[in-house]
């Protein structure tokens, strides 16, 4: 007789109001979807605990903290004065991670929004004009994929590296490279978002919608970002979010080779170069930044996820 | 499938004169080649001014182009500074597989990389080899005992190994194997070079060298493959023909690695081939790390000493192999699966 009961446990419970309340917008639908995707709701937990870190930090440690060079205390293990140590010209780590987290996560963001940019455009001009057009930035943008982003990364770097001054932004000095990192990670890294979009844009100016916008004669401009763009708005807004990650990523890669964000300013690329130099003497100055790293590009990859299946539950990932 | 190979590699001159245009067009700025000249800097400003003329800098970029594509040998070049060009150009160009000698080394590039590249595919062919057994083994076994404790952890590890920067591996893999194995007085990893100086270049050196580097590189892709390689496989296994397999009698192992194991592993091939562009930006960072004298780090050592000739080089050739690459996966995969048509 317990089966029975078992069986009547299994089926799912509806509150009364889902059953009998007013059926759901597709903005509810998807937060429903997003909210019962634990991994997403972890990613997102945590993404917002290092945005607490690197930005509530600062109100803890000025940059002055962050950047104050005390060569007699270099390489000194964690303790009470320094939680997280100093690095190899004394200069304390936690402090830094909190600055650095900073610039790692606006040019994850801004880099992306770059990204978003010259994709959207370029693969809503392909897909939409099409023909000569489509097949000119096609190639182009395969060009584009050929060549290893790093590579492209390395020596666009040394191509607008030196030449750029220091910034100041509200009354703090970034190093003028931090822009520099953020426009060619933007510029290499474009091509998937384009191929989306393009795909996005050819199945969908078929549609009856977009025809009877044409027959009533609105712009080309209008249809192309007031009636296609915002239906393929899906994919767009899961490859923008991961696309955050991967320039996270790249930022960290040639900030670490010494070739993206210059000294002072910190990030959490740049404050592990050289780590191998120093791998025995001294864990604590490439740990920390590198465990923030990991951990910020994982939850952005959970974020990731759990968007795609609240916004697009038709494609599911491997 | 004849047609379809030769419309590819036909496909990929018009996408290789974008690239090298490109590419040419950005080694333009990324700094002064006679400030970095092996530490020779010419400090008068006629020596400065007959070097820029010998190595054609003081040509229009269109013009340098031109000679780095199909050389100069047809025409004459003025070497004196005259005005009028006299020397007949010694340069065969790209095309005729001379991509220039080294500003630094004074050696032919291709010489230079020559040196170099059995490094960096002796890592890469170990790191094939790692990621694909490792990859099928995890895979398949997370597939039949799909949601068992062995399958949840490697969920859970994948994930965070897929978002793991290689440096960040790499450091934590030196750190453990390397320097606390020695201090715990266990047999350790070296995490510099490719062979003891003292041992020499021997077989067993350099593989003992290798473990970490190799490792480094292939728990990333590791992670991402194993993921593949278990829906592929949780896919084929649910098939009719297994089913039919299994009902027939035929021993358990005998149909997964026979009948299922084929199938599931067609998929691989795909991404193995694909990744080219990611392995080799990862040979970089792990070459610089290890202290690995690759061609990752031929090419970081010639963009900071603004080595046109070997970075355009390397450049060119990563772009070829990339695209022969893509070419070499379609064939692969429509020889391995015999339903895909290409026309």
């Amino acid at each position: 007789m317990a089966t029975i009961r078992e069986t009547a446990a299994a089926v799912p419970q509806f509150k009364v109001d889902e059953l009998e309340g007013p059926p759901l917008t597709l903005r509810q639908l998807t937060w429903r979807r997003f909210r019962r995707h634990k991994m997403a709701m972890f990613g997102t937990v945590m993404l917002a605990l290092l945005f607490v870190y690197s930005f509530g930090g600062a109100l803890v440690f000025s940059e002055a903290d962050a950047n104050a060079v005390e060569t007699a205390a270099r390489l000194q293990p964690p303790s009470r004065e320094h939680p997280f140590g100093t690095d190899t010209i004394g200069r304390d780590v936690l402090a830094r991670t909190i600055y650095g987290g900073q610039i790692s996560l606006i040019i994850g963001l801004t880099a992306m929004l770059v990204e978003l940019v010259i994709g959207v455009l370029v693969g809503a001009a392909a897909g939409f004009y099409g023909g000569k057009l489509d097949a000119m930035l096609m190639r182009f943008t395969e060009a584009a994929f050929v060549i290893p982003q790093i590579f492209l990364l390395i020596v666009m770097s040394k191509f607008f590296g030196s030449s750029m001054p220091n910034i100041s932004v509200l009354g703090r000095n970034f190093s003028g490279s931090v822009v520099v990192v953020i426009l060619i990670i933007g510029v290499t890294s474009w091509m998937y978002l384009a191929r989306i979009v393009r795909a996005e844009f050819i199945s969908l100016k078929e549609r009856e919608f977009v025809l009877a916008a044409r027959a009533t004669g609105t712009p080309a401009r209008q249809i192309i970002f007031g009636h296609i763009l915002p239906n393929s708005i899906a994919p767009i807004i899961v490859s923008a979010t991961l696309a955050v990650a991967a320039a996270i990523l790249a930022e960290s890669y040639i900030s670490f080779l010494g070739m993206g964000v210059q000294p002072p300013t910190a990030t959490w690329g740049n404050m592990l170069e050289g780590a191998m130099n120093y791998i025995e003497e001294a864990w604590w100055f490439w740990f920390f930044p590198g465990v923030l790293i990991v951990l910020t590009v994982l939850s952005i990859n959970f974020l990731g996820d759990g968007l795609r299946d609240a916004l697009d539950p038709r494609s599911r990932a491997v | 499938m004849g047609r379809y190979v030769a419309r590819r590699l036909l496909q990929a001159i018009p996408l290789l004169l974008i690239i090298s245009v490109i590419l040419f067009v950005l080694m333009q700025n990324i700094g002064d080649p006679l400030a970095t000249m092996g530490g020779r800097r010419p400090t008068r400003s006629a020596d400065r001014e007959r070097l820029r003329r010998q190595l054609g800098l003081d040509k229009p970029v269109l013009v340098q182009y031109v000679y780095w594509l199909i050389g100069n040998d047809w025409t004459k070049v003025d070497m004196d500074g005259d005005g009028v060009a006299e020397t007949p150009g010694v340069r065969k160009g790209v095309l005729r597989g001379d991509f220039g000698s080294s500003l630094k080394k004074r050696e032919a590039a291709t010489a230079l990389i020559g040196e170099r590249l059995p490094n960096t595919l002796i890592l890469m062919g170990a790191y094939e080899l790692v990621v694909i057994l490792g990859a099928v083994a995890v895979g398949m076994y997370s597939a039949v005992r799909q949601y068992s404790l062995f399958d949840h952890v490697m969920t859970a590890v994948s994930f965070i190994l897929y978002s793991m920067p290689i440096f960040f591996i790499a450091l934590l893999s030196m750190y453990i194997f390397g320097v606390n194995f020695k201090r715990w007085g266990l047999p350790y990893f070296p995490t510099v070079g490719m062979f003891e100086p003292a041992a020499g270049k021997t077989v067993p050196q350099v593989a003992w060298h290798m473990v970490l580097p190799v490792a480094s590189l292939a728990l990333i892709s590791l992670a991402g493959y194993s993921r593949f390689m278990r829906s592929s496989m949780l896919e084929v296994l649910s098939q009719d023909y297994v089913r039919t397999a299994k009902s027939k009698g035929l021993e358990r192992r005998y149909v997964l690695f026979v009948h299922a194991l084929k199938n599931a592993a067609l998929p691989i091939v795909t991404i193995v081939g694909l990744d080219l562009p990611t392995l080799l930006g990862g040979a970089i960072v792990t070459e610089r790390i290890f202290g690995w004298p690759g061609m990752g780090r031929l090419f970081f050592d010639s963009v900071s000493d603004v080595d046109t000739p070997v970075v355009m080089a390397i450049m060119m050739m990563v772009s070829v192999a990339v695209i022969l690459f893509q070419v070499l996966t379609d064939i692969a995969y429509a020889w391995l699966d015999p339903r895909i048509r290409f026309d």
